[in-house]
């Protein structure tokens, strides 16, 4: 009978593990962005989630060359931009070389009556022709005069002048021979565009690849220079790689750490390995339920998995230690019930992240419900079936023994600890104001470095730092470019208010089928324009026959075909007109980036208060900084809570098993010391609390309980067993090996969990002993 | 013997140095561009003429020059219409009305061609001046005339040549001719220093 139960549990457990080894083997893994966003956004989300996966400056890499001298750096950075732009990864490449400088001004030039926003009826008057004729004529007697004599017979209005002072605004780097160079010339400068999306890091890692190797090509072996990237897309595959490295360096460096400590207790290889036997289920069911319920597995999921390795393996420790001379069934009548209730307590705080909207915690607390449950479960039901006969392990009891003259001794460091607990106290509370940091920056996997040299980078090559973006929804290309006409008036007013510094539209580029009709409607037919010439020119220094090339251009632009988005290719608009005129679905998005005057914040208020003056519907202006900060600050608030519904849920647990306050409270009190003392601790060493510190907390709470109960249960019998002491004792040892391993992890995520739950369980374990009701210290 | 004799090149070279502002047959064109480059800054008005063939007459602005050594000139016109021109290093920015204009000189060869010359010749930088010049110099310390010539293609295009007119270690008067037959004459007179 009991023959078949074994074998039925064993078949059983196997083809679990079976299971979820399928399960896993389809999953996907990821280690982007996408664990911090949203599942269910805001349409402002929605877009700042489009732009992070997908927008204009998710696809930027900037390139910076540095070392050797100016020439060299400027010849490497044309051979390396000469290979690139014949790579169709690459959308574009600039470096300052005047490649498609010839293609622009053409476009400009042959299109100047379509695009100029001064064309209208009144500009071909005769006072209109007049006015604009002497505005040229004076601008011939300035320097500048010099670049617009030769267009003057085609362009007598100064249209072509009109169309660049529009995009004059913005600074290019400075040049220097021949390559974009940065302000101090200390590197060459690129900036580089990928056709794979930031979100696309497989692609983007290819992109990097294939920058360096034509940047090795054109620098050779033996150079002085070295190349530098940046740019979200190449933050993404550096903190891939990154998590990746970290979480199989953890893993390898954990289980080799925890399997020597338990070698060094059980000094049985045997025992060694079936007490993983859990560990290694609870791991498989944690991520194949991950993959089931989210449809991919995240890195950071996985590294917390790492940790939970010294959780996991405490059950199978429990097992070994607490049962004598292989009497399983007394240990599972003795000491189950109270591992179980620790399961159960972890499972009541971990399920309230179920409902978190933070993909990232939900996945860790899926993981976390799975994994436990499935290791607890093989431990109380495989496990036993799986001993060998002669199975035994180092006998711990003198360890036991040292351990509980310890703990008789520990009631006496009552006041010191409560001293210690108060004054943790005192600093939690004098710093709660400013003890949660609510800047999504600092969940970043990105180091410090990589973000400086994106900074300085950025700041060297004006590379659009999309921050601030007019969005204008509606359901046709040409409503959101009829839009953009009227927002951009309102912008050239602030821009000449003097509060903004420029801005960009797509209706720079591609006017509306509307405005180039009123356009070309605006421009006279050949005779009356001939007249009206005749009549303008009267007291200028100019004949109208020297004007003829103009005549000839307007008439044949009267019949010109309207501009549509695929005149632009070849130019260097056509990329802007990609990122700022956005088709979606069936809704059509036009975006208009805001640039701050230098050294000087945008007044979003201001800004908004010009737009909302116009009333115009479907435009918003959106500071995507401050999106994401409130996306983040959301979910913090948001873990808080559902923290305290975990708590809640536990204390409610624990009511219905013991339905006694008094008991409740000396279980709670000291994880909730615990916690107040990780917390002053993290305060105290300049730590703002993330959201990750939050969880670790929680887990501190979870595993935490297991002691806790283990005193309480045991404060009923005479004396707390010298072997529960000892398997308490080693459980805490793994867990803290687990966990504070991950604190000197460089994934600032990671290293948060770590150094909240591995000083905070073995505070857990001594406040327990310290403030159990011990009955045979009185003996 | 030896020593005698360069002991009185010594003395005749201080001689010929100390009076080399009344001899024209010691003027030279390192000499002018060392007295050129004594003066760190400058401030001038000017009356400019250019002749432009499109045009039936020449058109006439004036204004203000500002130099400082050795790469700073603003270009202040206040006639027929306020404009400001500001050169420093390879950056142009330009500033008519409500417009600001940023450029590289490095951009437009034609324009860096015309301002290097001038700011070449305030600067007495023969060096500079020379990279895109042929320099000849004609008359006396006291009136000279500095022609230069493209001495390569691309600025030859547009330039044919300048002259540049001056009274000891001031410039007076530019002219440029361009090789499409358009000229200017700018008039230069000294101000008191701001």
């Amino acid at each position: 009978m009991k023959f078949t139960a074994s074998r039925f549990a064993i078949t059983v457990w196997l083809i679990f593990l079976l299971g979820c080894g399928a399960i896993i083997s389809r999953s996907q893994f990821t280690a982007d962005l996408s664990a911090f966003l949203p599942r269910s956004p805001t349409p402002a989300q929605q877009l700042l989630l489009e732009q992070i996966h997908d927008g204009l400056a998710s696809r930027l890499i900037l390139v910076g060359i540095a070392g050797a001298d100016a020439p060299a750096r400027a010849r490497i950075s044309k051979q390396l931009a000469q290979q690139l732009r014949q790579n169709n990864q690459f959308i574009s490449v600039n470096n300052g070389e005047p490649v498609t400088a010839e293609q622009d001004h053409a476009y400009w030039f042959n299109h100047r009556y379509l695009l100029s926003a001064t064309i209208t009826p009144e500009r071909f008057t005769v006072a209109g022709l007049h006015n604009a004729i002497s505005d040229s004529i004076d601008l011939l007697a300035s320097p500048a005069g010099l670049l617009v004599k030769a267009m003057l017979p085609h362009d007598p209005t100064g249209e072509m002048v009109q169309l660049l002072t529009q995009f004059s605004n913005s600074r290019p780097p400075a040049l220097s021979d021949g390559a974009w160079a940065s302000h101090d010339g200390s590197r060459a400068l690129l900036l580089i565009q990928t056709h794979a999306s930031g979100s696309n890091t497989d692609a983007q890692q290819l992109a990097m690849t294939q920058i360096e190797q034509a940047y090795q090509q054109a620098a050779g072996t033996h150079t002085a220079t070295r190349l530098e990237m940046t740019g979200p897309g190449v933050f993404s595959v550096k903190s891939r790689n990154t998590i990746k490295a970290q979480v199989s360096l953890l893993s390898v460096i954990s289980v080799g750490l925890i399997a020597t400590l338990l070698l060094l207790v059980y000094r049985s290889p045997t025992a060694l390995i079936l007490g993983f036997l859990p560990v290694i289920s609870g791991a498989l069911a944690g991520i194949a339920a991950v993959s089931l319920g989210f449809g991919t597995v995240h890195g950071i999921t996985l590294g917390f998995g790492t940790a939970l390795i010294g959780e996991a393996v405490d059950y199978s420790i429990y097992l070994f230690v607490q049962s004598e001379h292989r009497q399983h069934e007394l240990w599972i009548k003795r000491y189950w019930p109270t591992i179980q209730l620790g399961v159960l307590t972890s499972i009541a705080g971990f399920a309230s992240l179920l409902f978190s909207g933070f993909p990232g915690l939900a996945q860790l607390g899926l993981y976390s419900i799975a994994g436990l449950i499935t290791a607890a479960a093989v431990t109380r039901y495989v496990l036993p079936h799986l001993l060998p006969d002669n199975f035994h392990i180092h006998d711990v009891s003198a360890i036991g023994h040292k351990l509980s003259r310890l703990e008789q001794n520990a009631p006496k460091l009552r006041w010191p600890a409560a001293g210690i607990l108060l004054l943790a106290l005192i600093i939690v509370v004098q710093n709660h104001e400013h003890i949660w940091d609510d800047k999504i920056s600092s969940l970043s996997p990105v180091s410090k470095a990589d973000i400086a040299l994106d900074t300085q980078l950025r700041a060297d090559s004006g590379a659009p730092d999309v921050r601030y973006l007019v969005v204008i929804s509606d359901t046709t290309q040409e409503a959101v470019l009829r839009a953009s006409e009227q927002i951009a008036k309102v912008l050239q007013e602030q821009v000449e208010l003097g509060g903004l510094g420029s801005f960009d539209s797509p209706s720079h580029y591609l006017p509306s089928v509307a405005s180039q009709r009123a356009r070309q409607a605006s421009l006279p037919a050949a005779e009356l324009l001939q007249a009206n010439l005749a009549n303008a020119v009267q007291g200028l220094p100019i004949q109208a026959n020297r004007l003829t090339p103009f005549l000839a251009d307007v008439a044949s632009a009267r019949n010109q075909p309207l501009l549509q988005a695929s005149d632009l290719h070849d130019t260097s608009m056509a990329m802007a007109v990609d990122a700022l005129l956005i088709h979606h679905g069936t809704d059509w998005r036009a975006l208009l980036p805001l640039t701050a005057l230098p050294n000087t914040e945008i007044n979003a208020e201001h800004i908004r208060a010009a737009l909302r003056s116009h009333a115009l519907p479907n435009v918003s202006l959106v500071d995507m900084t401050q999106e994401s900060n409130q996306l983040y600050s959301s979910y913090l608030h948001e873990a808080i809570l559902l923290s305290l519904g975990g708590l809640v849920a536990v204390i409610a647990l624990l009511f219905a098993v013991f339905r006694s306050p008094m008991r409740v409270l000396r279980i709670l009190a000291p994880l909730a010391a615990a916690v107040i003392t990780v917390t002053a601790g993290l305060v105290i060493f300049g730590h703002a609390l993330t959201i990750l510190h939050l969880i670790g907390l929680l887990l501190v709470v979870a595993i935490g309980s297991n002691y806790a109960l283990f005193f309480e249960r045991n404060a009923d019998a005479t004396a707390i067993a010298p072997r529960t002491l000892a398997s308490m004792f080693f459980a805490n040892l793994t867990t803290v090996a687990g966990f504070g391993l991950l604190a000197f992890s460089d994934v600032s995520i990671l290293q948060a969990m770590g150094m909240t739950v591995a000083p905070g369980v073995i505070l857990a374990l001594i406040y327990s002993a310290i403030f159990a009701r011990n009955t045979h210290a009185e003996n | 013997m030896t020593l005698l004799k360069s002991r009185f090149a010594l003395l005749s070279l201080t001689l010929l140095l100390c009076s080399s502002l009344s001899h024209a047959a010691n003027w030279d064109i390192d000499q002018l561009m060392h007295n050129l480059s004594l003066s760190r800054s400058g401030h001038a008005s000017f009356v400019e003429k250019k002749t432009i063939a499109l045009l039936d007459q020449p058109i006439e602005s004036s204004g203000e020059l500002l130099y400082t050594a050795p790469d700073r000139l603003e270009k202040r016109t206040i006639k027929p219409k306020a404009e400001n021109m500001l050169v420093d290093g390879d950056n142009l920015v330009i500033e008519r009305g409500k417009q600001k204009y940023h450029l590289q000189l490095q951009d437009y060869p034609e324009l860096a061609a015309f301002i290097d010359s001038i700011r070449g010749t305030l600067a007495g930088d023969r060096k500079a001046l020379e990279r895109t010049y042929q320099l000849s110099l004609e008359g006396s310390a006291a009136s000279w005339t500095l022609q230069l010539v493209p001495n390569n293609a691309r600025t030859q295009q547009v330039i044919s040549r300048i002259r540049i007119a001056g009274v000891r270690d001031e410039v007076r008067s530019i002219d440029i001719a361009q090789t499409d037959g358009d000229s200017s004459h700018m008039q230069i007179e000294k101000l008191a220093t701001p």
